[in-house]
């Protein structure tokens, strides 16, 4: 689902223009196929060169690792996002700073009055060995987040600082699970990356029954001003990953071709012991 | 420095190898490419920037410095970074393994048991190991002929005095207790012929020769003065002094040197007998004795020690005394003595004959003796229809010049009428045309070479060159070594420079053997320069067969294979990381991690190439050795040449274009992984190196013919040592590293099915052309044998006409089987 709102009726066109602050939209859609099993939720940007190599390389992996002096003293790859007002920024550098920050909610609309809001899970959507060994908060044991991230500042583009990306202490400051996906930079400008999870509750409902539903989104992330779109995507997964017509595609028509092949060759085969047999007949 | 090898020798050039001019050209090319693909880069880079939400988009801002920087000042430093990029296409690395190819590889030629003499204990030897390919890429072979072709062991056959003939019949004149000189080679001729003759020759002695006659008595010459040989008088003199005081000179040479100077009357009788034996091929030799009076000697001695001292023009002044000496001697006779033709010489030539070579035989020898050799060797077959320039057809007169002239552009006329104008089908024509051979002498050569400074000289060459290259076989006798190596830079200066092997034993064969691109010695009995100063040496002939044909073919198509393959690897390897930028805004992002960037070249494909190159044979070496015509595939560089560098460019092109769109199609999905967790850049750039490394090593082992252990443990080790090291790699997070980037990337990417799946997939596509390839030659070659057979065994039936009543034909096969 586009919601951009390029398009002047899109109920998100009136959050293009810069003065409107917080600007809250709602998309309405339909699902027509009820969704079994868990539904993943995905945000997707296009035109955004998350690959570009100064974008890249903008980053300090061990000021993201915890490490105390790199946390004082980030890279140097992180210019022009290293320093803001003599205080160094945590985390630092270009991927950091553009981190995605709309906020994604689905509600089901059962009944008119009553619509209910789809649980959606923050945990579990980075890699393991990035929430748990690539990614760590600064050293400290007890004290609280703030304390062990003083003496930095926020990225200049953040509303908040790193120790306030959530509640939960275990998503939060660099291990914040929605930061650690944005860190993973994209391959291609049209990318998409996990956002949330839909976990199925019970085996007897459908996780997301066929239905109407509304997406409510809290619009801050620019895309426009670089011809970009943005994209909320949700999706099932069997045991090989999303749906891909690439790979069942591909491997189609090359069977196909190869079995063709084989045909071909297995009559110019028959066709010239054939001919050889004969010879010997004649003889 | 005035020894004979150094007056012979023309100082030594380079020597390169047809292989390394072609890789400079496939280097130009691919600079050509690479700075292509930068200029492109850079340009489409400043395109794209010129919208400015590209060129800076909000999330991505340049520092304070990069906005600054002057825009001239950018767009060369991106060139350059692109350059950096795409460096690696240009395969640095190649040198190295070629060079390793190159030293490890010519072992093979010391170590083969077949170069093995018992005689001399001595296997084959290698000098230098830069030219194994050329082996393969012989047009013309030079070879000397004795010592060469022949055995270099005399017999004595028979000799004739005062115009006797005496076979193996004791007798006795005392003018034959001749000679001994430094030259091992004449002395043994003639001690052969003494020890028939009863006298045998004892040694030197405080400048005595002793030589026991045959009543066992020793009889002592003092040692005078010995007028050295050399090959432009072909003869040598000593001057003794016998026990009863008498002042002799004998002189011992060829018989155009000899006869001139000597005032005998039985010259004519001489002259039939030295004819003969040399039509019969043995090699002749003339001496002649002339008395000195004790006062004239007191001159000769001292005209010889002041030319002897001379500082300046030593050489002008002692031949000029020679010269005056060696004047009214008196005949004494000629011996004639056999060289026997090395074992298998004759086997040898034909087989280089089937397999496309020109040979040419350089002699110093007789005429005569020089043609009776090439037939019996099977240069000249009976067939084959002789043309003669020598002094002989030429004659001696005034008009040699205009007689030559004639000569030549009628033997060019008879030879093109012949050959069609197109050379296209040269080679096959020579199995179905006359056969011709040419023989030409050292003296109309150097006439046709070194004629007077007219335009009609070149003209001559030209000619003679056209005539040369028509002909299958050539003779040129008479030879000194000098014009031994003009002939060898003639031909070498061709069009299409052909590539030229001489093959010789003496010090007279050095000029040739070093001007030649191929040089080969033989460990023959006249010493060891030759050896010493060829590029390979073997002990026999016949050796030269299994080196041209076997070793020289593989080390040949080896090489060729290693060039190709490498040009291939680093274009498969260089290509997606060209395509990403279309993909990243031209920011010179590099695809792959910067550890496989480095270790690609050296770690993961670089074993298996070199262990293919040593060891492949994708003809068997007995094949090869018993099927001349093989060798014909490969001349002319066949291998490197235009097509085969188009295919396998364009091979790596498909495989690079496969690689890249294969992933980036794969990534066109959400999730590649069941818990539906996202790849990053890193994941995508492993994926296509990983299938780059499995592509380009499995393409390799489709290529080998010929498997050996150390093939399986390369080309099996090098994907395990991959799969090892990006685990490894991954593993830890390393302290010195400022990036983690690779972390956990290899194994994250292992555990999804789906790149499991197109990995697979790639490596398939990617070599599907190569495996249709290879199933279609196999059935074109099936079917190929079939129909032989087929043919073969219809030839019988062809005769009979086709359409005939059905019971007739079968009573009639019937009938014709019994």
């Amino acid at each position: 689902i586009d919601y951009t709102g390029t398009d002047p009726s899109s109920p998100c066109n009136k959050c293009l223009s810069p003065n409107e602050t917080p600007c809250v939209c709602t998309i309405n859609f339909t699902l027509e196929q009820s969704f079994e099993g868990n539904v993943f939720m995905y945000y997707g940007l296009s035109n955004f060169y998350q690959n570009h190599r100064r974008y890249v390389k903008s980053r300090d992996d061990s000021q993201l690792n915890g490490d105390p002096s790199a946390l004082l003293n980030p890279s140097k790859e992180c210019e022009p996002y290293r320093r803001n007002e003599d205080k160094p920024i945590a985390p630092c550098g270009a991927i950091a700073n553009s981190m995605f920050n709309d906020t994604l909610e689905l509600f089901l609309v059962g009944n008119e009055s009553d619509p209910t809001p789809i649980i959606l899970k923050k945990k579990g959507i980075a890699w393991w060995t990035d929430k748990n060994v690539k990614f760590r908060n600064p050293p400290g044991g007890d004290i609280p987040l703030e304390e062990r991230f003083k003496g930095t500042t926020k990225p200049v583009n953040w509303v908040k600082p790193v120790y306030m990306l959530d509640s939960d202490q275990d998503n939060n400051g660099f291990i914040n699970e929605d930061f650690i996906v944005w860190m993973r930079t994209a391959a291609l400008p049209t990318f998409r990356k996990l956002y949330r999870l839909i976990e199925r509750t019970n085996d007897l409902h459908p996780t997301l029954p066929a239905g109407r539903y509304y997406l409510n989104i809290t619009y801050n992330y620019p895309v426009h001003s670089f011809d970009g779109r943005k994209r909320m995507i949700l999706s099932t997964i069997s045991w090989m990953g999303g749906k891909n017509p690439f790979l069942g595609i591909a491997y189609i028509a090359i069977g196909s071709i190869s079995f063709l092949l084989g045909v071909v060759l297995l009559v110019i085969n028959h066709k010239y012991r054939n001919s050889s047999n004969t010879a010997d007949i004649t003889i | 420095m005035e020894t004979k090898m150094a007056l012979n020798y023309q100082g030594k050039s380079q020597k390169r190898s047809a292989v390394e001019k072609s890789i400079n050209a496939f280097l130009i090319v691919y600079l050509f490419i690479l700075l292509t693909k930068a200029a492109v880069c850079t340009t489409l880079k400043y395109v794209w920037q010129s919208t400015p939400y590209n060129d800076e988009p909000w999330y991505n801002q340049k520092t304070q410095k990069e906005r600054e920087s002057l825009k001239v000042l950018k767009m060369f430093t991106d060139f350059l970074s692109f350059m950096v990029l795409f460096n690696f296409i240009i395969p640095v690395s190649m040198y190295v393994t070629v060079e390793m190819q190159k030293f490890l590889g010519s072992f093979f030629i010391s170590w083969d048991k077949d170069f093995y003499d018992e005689e001399i204990n001595e296997g084959a030897l290698v000098n230098t190991s830069d030219l194994n390919e050329e082996l393969g890429q012989v047009d013309y072979v030079f070879t000397d002929k004795t010592g060469t072709l022949t055995e270099n062991s005399m017999e004595f056959i028979e000799c004739c005095i005062d115009g006797h003939k005496y076979k193996g019949v004791t007798q006795e004149t005392d003018g034959l207790s001749q000679t001994d000189g430094p030259l091992p080679y004449f002395d043994k001729a003639d001690k052969v012929t003494f020890s028939v003759y009863g006298f045998t020759f004892v040694g030197i002695r405080n400048g005595y020769m002793r030589v026991e006659n045959q009543r066992k008595e020793i009889e002592e010459y003092e040692l005078l003065h010995t007028l050295n040989f050399d090959s432009v008088r072909r003869r040598m003199s000593v001057i003794v002094k016998t026990q009863s005081g008498d002042i002799l000179l004998f002189c011992k040479g060829a018989d155009s040197a000899v006869f001139p100077r000597v005032q005998n009357h039985e010259i004519e009788l001489t002259k039939a007998h030295v004819e003969r034996n040399a039509m019969d091929g043995y090699r002749t030799l003339c001496v002649a004795f002339k008395e000195i009076a004790p006062d004239d000697y007191e001159r000769i001695n001292r005209q010889l020690i002041e030319a002897k001292l001379a500082l300046q023009d030593r050489e002008e002044k002692l031949e000029k005394v020679f010269d005056d000496v060696e004047t009214n001697m008196n005949l004494i006779g000629a011996t004639a003595v056999e060289d026997k033709l090395q074992d298998q010489a004759a086997e040898t030539i034909e087989a280089l004959h089937a397999a496309g070579l020109k040979v040419w035989v350089l002699t110093g020898d007789k005429m005569e003796t020089a043609k009776s050799t090439c037939y019996a060797c099977r240069l000249f077959q009976t067939s084959t229809e002789l043309l003669e320039l020598t002094t002989k057809t030429i004659e001696e007169s005034e008009r040699k010049e205009d007689r030559l002239h004639e000569l030549l552009t009628e033997y060019r006329k008879k030879l093109l009428r012949e050959f069609p104008k197109s050379t296209r089908s040269l080679k096959k024509a020579w199995t179905e045309h006359q056969e011709y051979g040419l023989i030409i002498d050292g003296s109309t050569l150097s006439l046709i070479l070194n004629s007077s400074q007219d335009s009609s000289s070149n003209n001559y060459k030209s000619i003679f060159v056209q005539i040369c290259m028509k002909c299958t076989a050539v003779l040129c006798c008479r030879m000194a070594p000098l014009q031994k190596a003009q002939i060898v830079r003639m031909v070498k200066n061709l069009k299409g420079s052909p590539i030229t092997l001489s093959i010789g034993d003496g010090a007279n064969d050095v000029s040739m053997i070093l001007e030649s691109h191929v040089g080969i010695g033989i460990k023959g009995k006249e010493g060891r320069q030759a050896a010493r100063n060829s590029d390979y040496s073997v002990p026999k002939f016949k050796h030269l067969k299994k080196l041209l044909l076997a070793h020289g073919h593989l080390y040949y198509v080896r090489i060729a294979h290693l060039v190709q393959y490498f040009f291939y690897k680093n274009l498969c390897f260089i290509l997606p990381q060209f395509l990403y930028q279309f993909f990243c805004g031209f920011s010179q992002q590099p695809l792959y991690d910067a550890a496989y960037l480095t270790m690609y070249n050296i770690c993961f494909t670089s074993l298996p190439i070199l262990a293919y190159s040593l060891l492949e044979q994708h003809i068997n070496i007995d094949t090869l050795t018993a099927d001349p015509r093989l060798y014909m595939k490969i001349s002319g560089n066949a291998m490197l040449q235009l097509g085969p560098f188009l295919y396998w460019t364009f091979l790596a092109a498909f495989e690079g274009t496969v690689f890249f769109f294969g992933t980036y199609f794969l990534f066109q999905t959400s999730s590649l992984e069941e818990n539906a967790k996202v790849y990053g850049n890193w994941t995508f750039g492993t994926i296509v190196f990983t299938v780059l490394v499995f592509t380009v090593t499995l393409k390799l082992a489709l290529d080998t013919r010929f498997w050996t252990w150390i093939n399986h443990f390369v080309i099996w080790g090098s994907l395990a040592f991959y799969v090892f090291f990006s685990f490894f790699w991954g593993g830890i997070i390393w302290p010195f590293l400022k990036q983690q980037r690779m972390y956990f990337v290899f194994a994250q990417m292992l555990s999804s099915v789906s790149t499991w799946l197109a990995i697979f997939l790639l490596i398939f596509i990617s070599l599907f052309p190569e495996i249709l390839l290879i199933v279609l030659k196999n059935v074109r070659r099936r079917s190929a044998r079939r129909n032989l057979s087929c043919k073969k065994a219809s030839d019988s039936l062809s005769t009979r006409p086709s359409v005939r009543p059905l019971l007739l034909r079968t009573f009639s096969d019937e009938s014709n089987i019994l």
